[in-house]
């Protein structure tokens, strides 16, 4: 288990967004079911390596590659 | 006549819950579009019949994801939310969810539970259910929930009878506890004091309006100072509404654990596998820009056929009019000021109707947010966002609901370049214009053997259009100095078949909008412009008798003399005297007094241009079999040289003049509106304006 943000994940990888990160996710990503805890799928990266189709929570999201950079999750090691 | 009991109810929801499909059904052909005051968001009524006792006038808020709002859409829902206890407001609130996505649809829930009005849980798709292995103890929820809760397929007729059931019983009942005030748990003294501070009002309303800064309409100043004062000595707003989040995301999960299942097995990856193809590097830009061409083609192409239908229409409409009504000014007022002034609008009704079906189409099925995900990195790099490809694409059916899509972009420089470059795309006002100088100076010939060169001139022009958007956008990317952090989050929907009837009606809806707001301005400039090119100073009553003075002894016809005199009469009328003042300053650019008068008037929208020109060129020449626009184009000489005066270098820079300039009032009042200031607006009349001279008369230099 290590730290790492959604921005390294590769395509089909999962993660669990860290714990203590709430502070750094902004509100509506957090409304959006963006939450401590939650497992993070990266689906697919948009053909110029940014946006990220996430599904976090059960919900299907892009998200700029600025935004997922700031997002802590846990990922098993390889 | 009846006496009924009238009520209202609001519909609220996520984006994509099908929303709009429950309000379609509910309200259907009784739905008006609105506007709310002072913001150009659409609002949308309709009235319904709920029982023997009741009916219901029923509004469809902008889809949101929660009441805490991030764009200009969102804003409305909150602000008509906490209005809502005064004059015309909710009676009931209707949250639709769809049953997919329940966990994240209760968030939106939980909160407005938490407004204390009556709310009805409308949980949507349920004919979906089956097919992706979900389960739900809707007993135990409406139980958990202390709250009516009701399953639909929107989609489906037999959905309306249970909604308007549950509507009138949770009016009846006017149970509106909070569900759990999740806001005590995070700082129970906190929020113990604030419910002191105002008990007239709700925790989470008071809440809300010290997060949002947003009040009820009818607060009283001293209550706004105590609020007012109160959030100025609260630390951690941000961190209390982080933790408001997640308990309510708790809340929720706990709930959900007892009554939702999911069978994964049962679950098909249809959406996974259609992702693959149109998010794919290489065949997701194949598709989307094959998308783009069978939306361009389908207008170049199919549209001709009901548009040429239309043209002969008024054209014979007019005609008999002319023959069966008594000579006089009523009957010159409707057949050379009203029908071809209406003819003008009515006729790209076929264009503006494919171009908003194709846009409906691409939103229901979910594809949309497919092409705001592929267009995203390649914007910014022109100061705009993924989001406004909406916009761009919308903009050539028109600018105006172009403008307004806007709104969802978040950030509020990337909204600013779109809605400054939106009215260089190639709008369906331009395409009359465009479509009848293309049939004048370009050949109907094919090129290569198969491409229609007037279609290949068509398609450069919305290239040019497209092209020049790019540039401005990247102009001011560089130029505009706003710092705007914008966040990105855009929900990837599943696919979805479109449903006929929501298409038909937005449709419907969007092109009746358009085409009698159109239609109004055209209608009166048409009648002003009869106004004037039919009469004048002393000098216009004079015409008749110095034409017959002037001819007197030369060997013409009656008609000759006639003709001459209609000509006359016109250079000596308001109009013409209108035309002959701004013609030195478009004689650069190819244009006589007449063209002059069109360009004045296209100014309150482009697509008066033909509607004008044949308003003057039938005020002219008096003929009594009506002739189409364009012959009377062609047969428009130059008196100088003897020559048509549309021949090519003249149509060039017509065209060129009208891809850049800013002829539309419609336009820039909503671009003030959505601004909020002259300042913006006044830059693009000026900016494409200068553009738009310029070019036209390098255009006309170069090839004359």
């Amino acid at each position: 288990m290590f730290l790492t943000t959604i921005a390294s994940l590769h395509i089909g990888e999962l993660g669990y967004i860290a714990e203590d990160s709430s502070d750094s996710i902004p509100l509506k990503l957090l409304e959006m079911g963006c939450l401590p805890g939650a497992e993070v799928e990266l689906i697919q990266i948009a053909p110029l390596n940014d946006p990220l189709y996430i599904c976090v929570n059960g919900s299907h999201l892009a998200i700029r590659k600025e935004t997922a950079a700031n997002i802590q999750i846990i990922k098993a090691e390889e | 006549m009846s006496n009924k009991r009238s009520i209202n109810v609001a519909l609220v929801g996520n984006p994509n819950t099908g929303k709009t499909s429950l309000f379609n059904q509910l309200t259907g052909l009784t739905q008006k579009v609105g506007n709310y005051p002072g913001v150009t968001v659409d609002k949308k009524e309709g009235v319904t019949n709920l029982s023997e006792d009741y009916k219901a006038v029923i509004t469809d808020l902008p889809g949101t994801y929660s009441i805490n709002p991030t764009s200009a859409d969102e804003t409305i829902v909150l602000r008509t939310l906490l209005n809502s206890r005064y004059d015309k407001t909710p009676d009931v609130l209707v949250v639709v969810a769809d049953v997919e996505n329940l966990k994240r649809n209760l968030l939106l829930f939980t909160q407005i539970k938490d407004l204390e009005i009556p709310t009805v849980l409308v949980i949507n798709m349920a004919d979906q259910m089956k097919r992706k292995g979900i389960t739900v103890d809707l007993a135990v929820l409406q139980q958990e929930l202390g709250n009516e809760v009701v399953l639909i397929s929107a989609r489906k007729d037999s959905s309306v009878r249970p909604v308007k059931e549950a509507i009138v019983a949770a009016f009846e009942s006017g149970e509106a506890s909070p569900l759990c005030e999740i806001t005590k748990r995070i700082d129970a003294s906190y929020f113990e004091e604030l419910k002191q501070l105002n008990p007239k009002y709700p925790l989470y309303e008071l809440w809300l309006m010290i997060t949002q800064d947003i009040f009820p309409k009818d607060i009283t100043e001293e209550d706004k100072e105590e609020v007012l004062n109160f959030k100025n000595n609260s630390k951690d707003l941000k961190k209390y509404q982080q933790k408001e989040t997640i308990l309510r995301y708790q809340k929720i999960n706990q709930i959900l654990k007892k009554v939702y299942h999911v069978d994964r097995s049962k679950a098909t990856d249809l959406r996974a596998r259609l992702d693959k193809i149109f998010t794919h590097k290489i065949f997701g830009y194949i598709l989307f820009f094959g998308i783009l061409l069978l939306i361009f083609q389908s207008i170049f192409e199919w549209a001709t056929v009901p548009m040429d239908f239309i043209d002969a229409t008024f054209a014979s409409f007019s005609d008999f009019i002319k023959s069966n009504m008594g000579e006089g000014v009523l009957r010159d007022l409707i057949t050379d000021g009203i029908i071809p002034g209406i003819g003008g609008v009515v006729i790209f009704i076929p264009q503006i109707a494919i171009l908003f079906m194709f846009i409906a189409i691409l939103e229901e099925t979910g594809y949309m947010s497919r092409a705001v995900f592929l267009m995203d990195k390649i914007m910014r790099k022109f100061g705009m966002s993924g989001k406004s490809i909406i916009p761009l694409i919308s903009g050539t059916a028109c600018a105006i609901p172009a403008v307004m899509a806007t709104r969802n972009i978040s950030g509020w420089k990337e909204r600013l370049v779109t809605i400054l470059v939106t009215p260089f795309i190639t709008c369906s006002a331009r395409l009359p214009v465009y479509a009848i100088l293309i049939a004048l100076i370009i050949p109907n010939e094919k090129i290569f053997g198969f491409l229609s060169l007037q279609g290949f001139t068509l398609l450069c022009l919305y290239l040019l259009g497209f092209m020049t958007a790019i540039i401005a956008a990247i102009i001011l990317h560089k130029t505009l100095k706003i710092k705007s952090n914008s966040l990105f989050v855009v929900e990837m929907p599943n696919y979805k078949l479109p449903s006929a009837k929501n298409v038909i009606l937005d449709v419907v809806e969007k092109t009746k909008t358009f085409v009698f707001d159109a239609g109004k301005i055209i209608l009166a400039i048409s009648i002003v412009l009869w106004f004037l090119a039919s009469n004048g100073p002393q000098s216009f009553q004079d015409a008749e008798k110095n034409v017959i003075e002037n001819v007197s002894g030369q060997e013409l016809s009656q008609d000759e003399i006639d003709q001459m005199i209609a000509s006359a009469r016109l250079e000596n009328s308001y109009i013409g005297i209108m035309g002959k003042t701004v013609e030195p300053v478009i004689e650069p650019l190819g244009y006589d007094w007449k063209i002059g008068i069109a360009l004045i008037s296209s100014f309150a929208a482009r697509e008066v241009f033909v509607g004008t020109l044949a308003t003057i060129y039938s005020v002219e020449s008096d003929d009594e079999d009506t002739t189409t626009i364009k012959e009377r184009m062609a047969s428009e000489m130059n008196p100088t040289t003897g020559k048509p005066r549309f021949n090519f270098p003249v149509g060039m820079s017509l065209l060129v003049f009208y891809a850049f300039a800013m002829q539309c009032m419609a336009t820039l009042a909503i671009v003030k509106r959505e601004t909020k200031t002259w300042k913006w607006p006044l830059i693009q009349l000026f900016g494409m304006g200068f553009l738009a001279y310029i070019s036209s008369f390098i255009v006309y230099q170069i090839l004359s």
